[in-house]
């Protein structure tokens, strides 16, 4: 349950109270044995799914969902009630009720925290929702990737089927409900609902047009409704303190907290769950305690592949689901990685774009094409050979790509480019104009130098150099041969004294 | 398909069906049945597909065509060392390129490659899921975190007696 305890205040240093975590999705996590169902029974497990069954009034349910104004926390963010009832009109033998567990985004790992720390409370919101829509399989669609989240959720699903919570007639209700495991193989597309259902019939996970929707059809062609972990993992709380408390956090149209995988260069890593409307400032420097190292703030990267990068400018920004889409990012499953000045932010994009090369699923051709272009310009510009022109390129092709792709895939892939264009127009002019890389991580457009006021001559860089570039004696000024050097920043690594630079 | 060609011995051929029938040799179990093939045999060679195919009445080139879609699932023989190096945003961000090449460098094979004595092999993740650590490294079941270049020899003399 809720209550005084799980709000976690934060206190920044001098004893002021800033910025609050709140935590509804993760609030068992940490707190209950997830092998054990009689602790998160205790917690509260459960009461949702029998106080729903009590009621028997799957629309009313719906309602209070709708009511909440719960969105959708796998990236898409559409109203979780209105899915529900879209997936509860059509009539028919057999409905399903899917749970979106191939966390894909490099960078995130809520769902994983979740269905570890916490296994039963999907489980509940699962027989919730099959309750309301009329669905009585519930499928769970896990990455193979994450084999602990799998054990514990199949330890959850035993001990539920123990206590009746699963199984045939619960609660006495006469409402059965059951749910199987399916196992991703490594596709990020595959979070894609229509993919992700074609992966569970045993097919490459390909996206298809929609419509027809899933919750018309879906798996083997029934109707299904698709939800991420840790939409479902808001339902029971819904449910049990009423749409009105979680519509009373948020901002106007993001209702309700969010979890982030904050990561990167920041002092305090990990999983955090904050009320919508929580600026990133707060995030960053409050909750998160500040950049590493003391170094300087340059970007954060929201939305992981199919998000963008957010600069200074945005730091004030409440995060919510439109305000991101404005800024040129997207809330996406909740990766955020936190970037300081020695990121080159056109090698940050050509990291993005290696990726959705590497995942698109080659079904399309905006996609399959267009976005293998796009890293090779991106690749052009940080060898030092790009053009101004390439540019005009970059940004047109990706208009292209995000109005004529498929699926959520390729319509959001160009989104580090075209962010980063924006918000980092000079360091690309940098690599472009002047074949500078400021941050200084393009191998092919920087030198490594020795200033010789502050070389002491201690050898350290000449003795870790791996192809013998730097020469001098002991006690003497050293001299890095850039004929030989290879770029790879031992020696920058190695120097005591600060006589080592990146030019 | 791949030049690695296998003999199927008689007991793994039945293992192999055996699975397939456990899964009531249904066409749309094939993907989970190629994640039990795949743990006993450590990859999925030609034959095996071929046997898959045949058990759960699929064309070979259905069988072929999920393997080769999914990362997860490998037609060559990994090490005996498994090195995944996971190569996600965070652990991009805090140097992963780095390892990789460090990793590469001393066992003078590229990624998705095995060493020839079948010691070590090398292949990247996308996302482990333990950001806080990055860059993560794993090398079978153990998991090294935050690695730092100059930490790679170290590492990889843990396996020496191996």
């Amino acid at each position: 349950m809720l209550n005084e305890e799980t709000v976690i205040r934060n206190r920044a240093e001098g004893g002021k109270t800033s910025a609050t975590q709140l935590r509804i999705a993760l609030r068992n996590c940490g707190v209950i044995d997830p092998e054990d169902i009689e602790d998160a029974i205790g917690q509260g497990a459960y009461a949702a799914l029998a106080k729903v069954l009590a009621d028997g009034d799957p629309e009313g349910t719906i309602r209070t969902i709708m009511d909440s104004g719960l969105r959708g926390r796998g990236g898409g963010g559409f109203p979780t009630g209105l899915k529900w009832q879209l997936s509860a009109r059509p009539q028919a033998d057999q409905k399903y009720v899917v749970c979106n567990a191939d966390e894909g985004d490099p960078g995130a790992f809520m769902d994983r925290s979740i269905l570890e720390g916490d296994p039963h409370t999907v489980l509940e919101a699962m027989a919730i929702c099959g309750y309301c829509i009329g669905a009585t399989k519930g499928l769970i669609y896990i990455r193979a990737e994450y084999p602990l989240a799998i054990e514990r959720l199949h330890i959850a699903i035993r001990q539920a089927r123990d206590y009746g919570f699963l199984g045939e007639d619960l609660f006495g209700s006469g409402f059965a409900f059951d749910i199987e495991m399916r196992y991703g193989a490594g596709a990020f597309v595959c979070g894609e609902e229509t993919a992700l259902i074609h992966s569970m019939e045993g097919l490459r996970g390909e996206p298809t047009l929609k419509p027809p929707f899933p919750s018309e059809s879906g798996y083997l062609g029934k109707p299904t409704n698709v939800n991420n972990v840790e939409t479902f993992a808001s339902v029971p709380p819904i449910i049990l303190k009423g749409a009105a408390w979680f519509a009373s956090i948020g901002t106007e149209k993001s209702k309700g907290t969010k979890v982030f995988a904050l990561a990167g260069k920041i002092n305090k890593v990990g999983l955090i769950e904050v009320p919508m409307g929580t600026t990133l400032r707060e995030v960053i420097y409050e909750i998160g305690g500040g950049l590493q190292h003391g170094k300087a703030f340059k970007a954060v990267q929201t939305g992981g592949p199919s998000g963008g990068c957010l600069t200074t400018a945005h730091l004030d920004t409440p995060i919510d689901y439109d305000n991101l889409i404005a800024a040129g990012s997207m809330m996406g499953s909740g990766g955020m990685i936190v970037m300081d000045e020695d990121d080159c932010m056109v090698s940050v994009a050509k990291f993005f774009l290696d990726f959705t090369v590497e995942e698109s699923c080659g079904k399309c051709t905006p996609c399959r094409i267009g976005n293998k272009r796009l890293y090779e310009l991106l690749e052009k510009i940080t060898r030092g050979q790009g053009t101004r022109e390439d540019l005009d390129h970059l940004y047109n092709l990706s208009l292209v790509i995000k109005d004529t792709s498929l699926c959520g895939l390729g319509q959001s892939s160009p989104n580090p480019v075209l962010s980063t264009l924006h918000n980092f127009r000079d360091e690309y002019l940098a690599h472009v104009d002047e074949h500078k890389c400021p941050a200084g991580v393009c191998r092919e457009l920087i030198r490594y130098e020795i200033v010789p006021e502050n070389c002491v001559g201690c050898t350290a860089c000449a003795r870790n150099c791996p192809v013998n570039a730097i020469s001098g004696e002991r006690k003497q000024i050293h001299f890095i041969d850039q004929a030989i050097c290879i770029k790879c920043g031992a020696c920058l690594e190695k120097c005591k004294f600060d006589a080592v630079i990146i030019n | 398909m791949t030049s690695i060609k296998v003999e199927l011995k008689q007991h793994q051929a039945e293992k192999l069906r055996e699975v397939c029938r456990s899964f009531g040799n249904q066409e749309g179990e094939l993907i989970n049945v190629l994640h039990k093939a795949q743990g006993i045999f450590g990859y999925l060679p030609a034959e095996v597909q071929e046997m898959v195919a045949e058990e759960l009445n699929v064309p070979v080139a259905r069988v072929y065509g999920v393997v080769t879609f999914y990362s997860f699932f490998s037609m060559i023989p990994k090490g005996r060392n498994p090195i995944s190096i996971c190569t996600g945003t965070a652990c991009y961000v805090r140097g992963a390129e780095k390892v990789l090449d460090e990793f590469r460098k001393q066992l003078s094979i590229g990624i998705g490659e095995t060493t020839p004595d079948g010691k070590f092999s090398i292949n990247c993740l996308r996302c482990v899921g333990a950001c806080g650590l990055a860059p993560v490294v794993m090398i079978g079941e153990k998991t090294y975190g935050r690695v730092a270049p100059d930490e790679v020899k170290a590492i990889l003399k843990e396996y020496e007696n191996d």
